[in-house]
This record gives structure tokens, sequence and C-alpha cells, in this order.
């Protein structure tokens, strides 16, 4: 008998190895593939197209005895879940073995780069301009116009960079990529280089994710001859937030403090090592394959706005079905975290949505009508980021969260601009005396100063942006910051009172 | 203290990388688990930088140690998605000495399944509650 089983760091980290040597064991012959992104059924095991999860080694026997009935949940293929995505970038996701480039090639792998290199980079910058594509990492920047500067900037040597630093919380997309389809990706870098005029390539990857980084090292010794003349190396980071911003990633990966740089010039114009770069994100080059393929319309089709294609959307937190929805752009809110994620998983009520990432606001059940769009969530106070969506329930505390996306703050912050670095502290005291019901009115206009000045004064969106989970949270849940005595959530500093065994 | 021979080993798997220090600060720390005074200095002399930069690094990055740890530390997220599945609870849980053992990490994109950590050998773990974490401390796989 053959059973599947993904091998990402989610379904580890959930027991899937231990599942796959008890089923070993017990005479069946494993494959390991990509996940599906279900993450609530992993580990998840498929049998002839039919899935078994979440498992536990004791549900073993049962499954290959073909008596599991209570964890059947059916065609995997047609889970409702699966069934309303769109899933573009994500295609190969829970049908192959991420490192066989036989089923790479088989799902249609290098077509995308085969077509490019029959065309002038010019061309290839016009398809991926006429898609739509906007950056993935967050700032919603058209990759078109990017590599349309780097294609044009003067210079023998540029570079391609993948921004791979995923930091946001609540964010799993670029992981499931790198580990899912590392081909797909490293394919997107290729194309890049061949627009740009670009001979070599950086993945950026954060120190984070060893499976994905080791995932890559195999990829890209496998298809070297296939990249070539494009040459890619794989680079890990050292645990800082900051270093996702491109300029920080750049100085990082040229030995270098992470510090962000000042702009101009940018990146396109002197980037690593001062030559002209393209810095993209993961599921940014990753979508490139797909849209050289199907041409830049059948792209475009998808969307909403000029928020063009698909999503890969991230459901996180406490939610009910978390995993990878891909989808294109304008699905609700609301949709997402009570249809598709099927509400809280402790069952008690939605009451606040961070969506972005750290530097995103908190969305009230109200706002649940706002369509997944980068203007419409601007215009709510709030951004897409690069699509995590992290559900709390009504136990959850905005005051503690506001004053712990003021500390994240003060703990990456990369020190180089006032309102940043010192803000943040100034913020997170003054949060916590909030916390304590100090002053709460004038200490509530204090920080409504202080995020004016870290909002105009910050270099970068760091300092720029940690204002709108603060924000949010007061505008949106005035009262748990005016209730001092009723404030009884641990903060995640040690509590003085744990005890001691 | 460390092994000079290592560090110049280390280095010279590097000689064709480009901007090698963060890979040599990296392969330095994963084989003696931090960065002493001693291979800053070797490092800064072979790479042809003072020692205030690489010093200047190896400070700015949290993955990097000057002392060795005084034992391993397992790396609990404290991202907000963890946050919303109980990782409060789970830390009030905790006893003072064990809590001394855990590393704060945000995020380790396990998100949907948290509270997630990691082992110092880079395992993986997920749903944790009280019980699984004490064992992970115990037995950091
Ligand atoms: C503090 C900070 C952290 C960031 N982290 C990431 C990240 O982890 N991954 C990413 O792709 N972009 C991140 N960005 C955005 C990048 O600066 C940049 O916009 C992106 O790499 C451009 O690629 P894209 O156009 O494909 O999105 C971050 C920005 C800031 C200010
Ligand atoms: S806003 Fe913060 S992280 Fe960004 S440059 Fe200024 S100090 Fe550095
Ligand atoms: S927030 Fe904890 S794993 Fe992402």
């Amino acid at each position: 008998m053959k059973v599947r089983l993904s091998d990402d760091a989610l379904a580890i980290a959930c027991g899937a190895d231990a599942i796959a040597r008890a089923l070993t064991a017990g005479g069946a012959e494993v494959e390991r593939v990509s996940s599906w992104g279900m993450h609530w059924l992993e580990p998840l095991a498929e049998i002839d197209g039919v899935g078994y999860g979440p498992l536990a080694v004791p549900d073993v026997a049962k499954l290959l005895a073909g008596e599991l009935d209570d964890k059947c949940i059916g065609v995997i293929g047609s889970h409702p879940f699966l069934a309303r995505q769109t899933r573009l970038t994500f295609a190969r996701a829970g049908k192959t073995r991420s490192l066989s480039l036989e089923d790479y090639t088989a799902t249609a792998g290098w077509e995308g780069l085969s077509l490019a290199r029959a065309m002038s980079p010019l061309e290839v910058v016009e398809i991926v301009a006429g898609s739509g594509l906007r950056g993935r990492g967050g700032a919603g920047f058209p990759a078109g116009i990017k590599w349309r500067t780097v294609l044009e900037a003067p210079g023998d040597q540029k570079y391609i960079v993948c921004n791979a630093d995923e930091g946001d919380s609540g964010t799993f997309a670029d992981r499931m990529a790198m580990e899912g389809d590392p081909f797909q990706l490293l394919e997107g870098m290729a194309i890049a280089g061949h627009a740009a005029g670009a001979s070599k390539g950086y993945v950026y990857v954060r120190s984070e994710y060893p499976h994905a980084i080791a995932k890559l090292e195999q990829a890209v010794r496998l298809c070297r001859d296939i990249l070539a003349p494009f040459s890619v190396e794989v680079r890990a980071g050292a645990g800082s937030y900051v270093c996702g911003e491109e300029t920080a990633l750049l100085n990082s990966l040229e030995g270098k403090r992470g510090e962000v740089r000042a702009k101009p010039p940018l990146p396109a114009h002197a980037g690593l090592f001062g030559k002209p770069t393209i810095i993209n994100n993961v599921l940014t080059l990753a979508a490139v394959p797909w849209i050289l393929r199907h041409g830049a319309d059948a792209y475009r089709d998808f969307g909403m706005g000029r928020s063009r294609g698909t999503m890969p959307i991230q459901l996180a937190g406490n939610i009910r079905h978390g995993g990878l929805f891909e989808t294109s752009f304008g699905v609700t809110l609301g949709d997402l975290v009570n249809e598709i994620g099927g509400g809280t998983e402790t069952g008690r009520p939605v009451r606040a949505v961070q969506v972005g990432g750290p530097l995103g606001a908190y969305f009230p059940p109200a706002l649940f009508d706002t369509p997944f769009d980068y203007e419409a969530f601007a215009a709510a106070g709030g951004l897409i980021g690069h699509g995590g969506v992290v559900v709390f329930d009504d136990t959850v505390d905005l005051a503690e969260q506001a004053r712990f996306a003021l500390e994240f703050c003060a703990i990456e912050s990369c020190g180089k601009c006032t309102p940043c670095r010192i803000g943040s502290v100034r913020g997170r005291e003054t949060m916590e005396k909030i916390i304590a019901g100090e002053q709460t009115e004038a200490n509530l206009e204090l920080i409504e100063d202080l995020c004016e000045t870290m909002t105009f004064g910050s270099l970068c969106a760091m300092g720029g942006f940690t204002p709108y989970p603060v924000l949010s949270a007061i505008r949106h849940f005035p009262e748990d910051f005016r209730r001092a005595k009723a404030h009884n959530t641990p903060n995640l500093e040690a509590p003085d009172d744990v005890p001691a065994r | 203290m460390q092994d000079q021979d290592n560090v110049t080993r280390i280095l010279d798997a590097f000689r064709s990388t480009d901007a090698p220090l963060l890979p040599v600060l990296q392969a330095v720390q994963a084989e003696f688990g931090f960065v002493s005074e001693a291979a800053m200095r070797e490092i800064a002399n072979a790479l042809n930088l003072s020692r205030a930069e690489v010093y200047g690094v190896v400070s700015f990055y949290h993955d990097f140690r000057m002392e060795p740890p005084a034992q391993p530390v397992v790396k609990l997220c404290h991202g907000e998605a963890c946050q919303a599945r109980g990782l409060r609870q789970l830390l009030t849980q905790m006893t003072r000495i064990e809590q001394e053992q855990l590393e704060p990490v945000y995020c380790l994109g396990l998100c949907a399944v948290g509270p997630a950590a990691m082992s110092p050998n880079g395992g993986v773990h997920a749903r944790l509650d009280a019980g699984s974490l004490r064992q992970l401390l115990e037995d950091p796989r």
C-alpha cells in the first residue's frame, strides 16, 4: 500500500515523521510529498486520493487495516477548503514530491523559463508588467516597473535577490513555497535573471526555516544545469526581523549589520554590492512561471481593482481551519475568517483579527465586509502586507496586544532613526502605564502623539507602521484601554508570581 | 576556548564566497555554540576587517552569542498567532527555571498549529501544552 504524507516543517512539527516510521514498520510504502496546506489536518495521509487526518501514531494500525473511518476526510482534492481556492502559485501543493525533477517537469515545470528565454528581456518585462503582478512582500509595488528599471539600468553585473525573510508572524506561504515547490521559485528567479540581464541570484532565507534552507540548497544542486548560465546561492539570515526590509537585507547579504539604507538610491539602481538589483518576495517570483506559461491576461483576469491575480492568504492563530488559502483578490475578511476558516478553534466568538503581520492593523468584526485588496485595506486603516490573517477570540486584551506591538518594535528596531528607536521604548512604557490605569486619558493622548511622530519621522515601515496595530487597537477596542483593574492577561515577560519548582 | 585550527578551516571553506562574514560566523557558531573573542579576532584578520566591524555584526543579530549557552535553549515562538493560541497561558504554567531555558523568537511559520517551538538542532514542535513543552525541555530533540 502506498501512503503519501507531507514532509514539510509544519507536518513534521505535528508529528509526521513518527507517523512515517509507523507506516513503514506496518509494511506501507511511504511517499513524502509537499503539504496541501490544510494545517488543522496535519499530519494528513493520502491513500489513493483519499485523506486521513490529523493522525496520531495509534491511528496507523487502523489506517493500514482500512478501519480509520472517523478520521477520513474523503477525496482530498474535492475538500471544500481546497475546492474554493484558485491555486496558481500553489498548484502543485500536496501533489508532487518537492525535490523530484521528474514531478516538476511532468507538471509543466521549466516551460515558463523556456518561453522566456525564447523572448527578448523587454518582452518578458512587458508580460510581467501586463499581468498586474504586485510585490507580495508587503508594499505591493508593481513587479514589472521594478524589473524594467533594472533592465534599463546600465551595468554588466546585476543581481536577483529573493526576499525569503518572511518575518511577519502569522505568515508561512513563503515557507510552503520554498519547501513544497523549490524549483518553481528558482525558475521564477532565472526568468527574472533573463529579464534584467542578471546572471547571479541570492535567496536570503530566515534562519528560523532550516527545512526550507535544506530543500532549497538541494534543489539548487539538482537543477544547476537547467538554470545555467544563471546561478543561485542560498544564504541564511541571523534572526533579525528588520532584515526583511529590502535595504537592510542587502546590507546583511553584504556581511554588514542589518541597518536600513536611506533611499535613494533605489536597489534597482544601486542594490547588492552597489549594482542594479531586483529584490522581490518569494511569492512574487514564484508567481512568474505561471504568468509566462499562461500569459499576462490570464493572470490579470483574476482579482479586483488594482489588485490583480491571486493572493496566497494565510489563515492563522485561533482559527478552526487554519492553513494556506490561495484565492483571487476580493474575498472579504469575514468570509475568510468565518466561512472558510470556520471561526475560532476554541469555539468562542471572534473578537479581533490582525491582518498583515506585526505591523498590520487589528480589525473588529464590524469591518469584516472589507475585501482582500491592497486599496480597500488601506482605506479601512490597515494593510494586507504579506497576507497573514491572525484570529483572536474574546479572551484577547487589545491593550496588551498594543503593548506587544511597541515592544516588538523596540526589540527589532535597527536603531538608525530616533522616532523608531526611542519612540517604541517610550510607547511601550506609556502603554504599561495605561494598562496599570495611570492617567489613562493623558497617556493615550501621548501615545497618539508618539505614533504620529513614528509615522512621519521613521525611515522605514518598521517604525512607520508600528502605529497601525497600536492605533487600530485603541480605535476599535477603546474599552480595553480603560479598565485597568480588569487587565489580568499575563504579559510576555516572565511574571513574578510563577511557581518555583 | 575555541580551537584556532577549526576557525581557520572554516575560513578556508568560504574562500570563494562573496561577502563571507555572515556564513563564516554562522559556521563558527554551529560548530562551537557561540562566537568567541578569539574567533572574532581571527575572522577579522582573515577577512581584512576591523575587530569593531566584526563585533558590530555579531552584536547586531539575535542569533549570535558571544558566550556559551548555560544549557540548551529551546526557542519558543512569541508571535501574535501563537499568542492567539494560548502562549501566555502556557508560559504561566512554566516555572521560572523552565522559563529561563526558553528563548523567545518571533514566528516559526507554524502559525496555524501553535504554540510552536524549535530545539537547538532545528527540530520543530507544534500544538504545545505544558506537558509536551516540559518534555521538550528535558529532551530537546
Ligand atoms: C520592517 C520590514 C520588514 C519586512 N520584511 C519583509 C519580509 O520578511 N519579506 C518580504 O518579502 N518583504 C519584507 N519587507 C518588504 C521589503 O522591504 C520589500 O518591499 C520587498 O522585499 C519587495 O519585494 P516585493 O515587491 O516582491 O514585495 C519588509 C519591510 C519592512 C519595512
Ligand atoms: S524605522 Fe526603525 S527599523 Fe526603520 S530605519 Fe528607522 S530605526 Fe531602523
Ligand atoms: S506566530 Fe508562532 S509560529 Fe508564527
